[in-house]
């Protein structure tokens, strides 16, 4: 099976600080779905934000997607972005934008034409129940919706990988099981690989699933 | 509401500079009529003991563009003496020759003193008389008047581009998190700034409209060509093609600087 993420020996740090992710080696398969749990300050975030090439590796080896990050350049890393669905904690919407066009984002980025883009849109946004709110700004929704938004961005250009930080972290049940069933579908109906940093693993999941810890800078799986 | 607020202050900053930079051509083109205005109505009478010929005269100095001899009859004429014909015409002969000297431009006066230390050179030419001190305060107040005005112009440039600069920081924080966002999705740089040129091009066409209007208005006032012609010059207030291209020109060109400046600065969120 083809690995879409190798960590060799990595350790992550900011700036000259002590390293956040210590000489970890992990890797992870197409196709599969991954939590990554951890207390708070343990570095789940950092090392999702490594990713996607936010945070370079202090030391050692990240290949994703087939893209080495360590020394990565800026086209290749626009390259890389382009394929990778991000869900973030605090949504990331562009506030002047409605949510139809913040929807949109990724499918513009790739240069998908308009009337795909307008289908792509319109199917995603009746997936997270919000068809009848397509033209309001982020700022007019609930948190809930707000982040039901931004998963339709990170579904909207079918990524071959997801990466989502605490997505369901503030949300009410409701949100929350769209939030996973979204996540669900995506990874069993793609086979998009989906990369979930979270406090929780839901008890509600139906798929297999692979599950590292991070603590004390060491990541390990947890069987 | 708050999106036009902030166009509305970048279109004014660009008016405000525009303006400032028409009012200063104004200024030029009215002091250039003036000085032609001042060089065809300035002389220099040059005495002479012995008639010199024309293109003599003019090799003397390229400044010279014509010369007019005086005739003794007026200076006779005042002598009102009943003298006959005879002595009048020997009276003529021996009276020194009267030259006035037209200059191609009205002279700053360093050029008026080489030209008269020059002209008394020639052995023949006794005295020049250059007005000197009637020309040298009308000189000097034109200098000060375009001193004050090209003080006062950049002035208004720099308060504006103060201003620009202020306006700046507002777009780079208006913009920062867009571009930001653009970039986690992997937008390339032409593209997260696509929308910040497209803006800030508006603006400056949005400018350089009314400050076209402006001036047309103006160029067509009664007022301000009666002002004109109160001093005896014509100006062109506004050319259509040739001023409104270069206000065009220096709006889109500050503008599209602005975008630039906020690019270049725009650190990228994680």
């Amino acid at each position: 099976m083809d690995k879409v993420i190798i960590a060799d020996n990595l350790s992550l740090s900011y700036s000259n600080d002590e390293a956040i992710i210590n000489k970890v080696n992990f890797s992870v398969n197409s196709g599969s779905f991954v939590f990554i749990t951890g207390a708070s300050g343990s570095g789940k975030s950092t090392l999702l934000k490594s990713l996607y090439g936010a945070l370079k590796p202090a030391q050692g080896s990240l290949i994703v997607g087939g893209v080495e990050l360590s020394s990565v350049s800026r086209s290749k890393l626009n390259f890389l972005r382009r394929h990778i669905g991000i869900v973030f904690q605090d949504y990331k919407l562009v506030k002047e934008w409605t949510i139809e066009k913040n929807i949109m984002l990724p499918l513009i980025i790739n240069g998908y034409e308009k009337n795909v883009t307008k289908n792509q849109v319109d199917s995603l946004l009746k997936h997270v129940r919000l068809k009848h709110q397509s033209g309001k700004y982020p700022q007019e929704l609930s948190g809930g919706e707000q982040q039901r938004v931004a998963m339709a961005r990170a579904l909207s250009h079918n990524p071959i990988l997801i990466l989502a930080d605490e997505p369901t972290g503030n949300l009410d049940d409701y949100s929350s099981g769209l939030i996973w069933s979204l996540l669900e579908g995506a990874n069993t109906q793609l086979n998009t690989t989906v990369i979930v940093v979270t406090h929780h693993i839901p008890q509600t999941m139906n798929i297999d699933y692979k599950h590292f810890h991070i603590e004390y800078g060491s990541i390990h799986e947890v069987n | 509401m708050k999106s036009i607020k902030n166009h509305f202050s970048l279109v004014i900053a660009l008016v405000s500079i525009l303006f400032s930079i028409q009012v200063f051509t104004i200024v030029d083109r009215s002091i250039v009529a003036y000085k032609d205005k001042l060089a065809s109505n300035y002389s220099v009478v040059v005495v002479a003991q012995f008639k010199i010929e024309n293109e003599k005269m003019k090799s003397l100095n390229s400044l010279i563009a014509d010369v007019i001899e005086l005739s003794p009859d007026s200076v006779i004429k005042r002598l009102n003496t009943k003298m006959d014909k005879k002595n009048i015409e020997l009276l003529k002969v021996t009276l020194p020759k009267f030259y006035k000297l037209k200059l191609t431009h009205f002279p700053s006066p360093n050029e008026i003193d080489n030209l008269t230390k020059g002209l008394l050179q020639n052995a023949s030419i006794t005295k020049v008389e250059n007005f000197a001190h009637n020309h040298d305060t009308t000189y000097k107040f034109l200098l000060l008047f375009k001193d004050v005005i090209s003080v006062f112009s950049i002035t208004v440039f720099i308060v504006t581009i103060l201003l620009i600069l202020k306006e700046l920081r507002i777009w780079q924080f208006m913009h920062n998190e867009r571009m930001s966002i653009m970039g986690l999705f992997g937008a390339p740089i032409w593209l997260r700034s696509a929308v910040l040129f497209r803006l800030s091009i508006v603006d400056a066409i949005i400018a350089s409209i009314l400050t076209f209007i402006l001036f047309s208005y103006l160029s067509s006032s009664q007022w301000i060509l009666e002002q004109f012609n109160n001093i005896g010059i014509e100006v062109v207030v506004f050319d259509n093609i040739i001023d409104f291209s270069i206000l065009f020109g220096v709006a889109i060109s500050l503008s599209i600087l602005l975008a630039s400046l906020i690019v270049i600065g725009h650190k990228e969120e994680v």
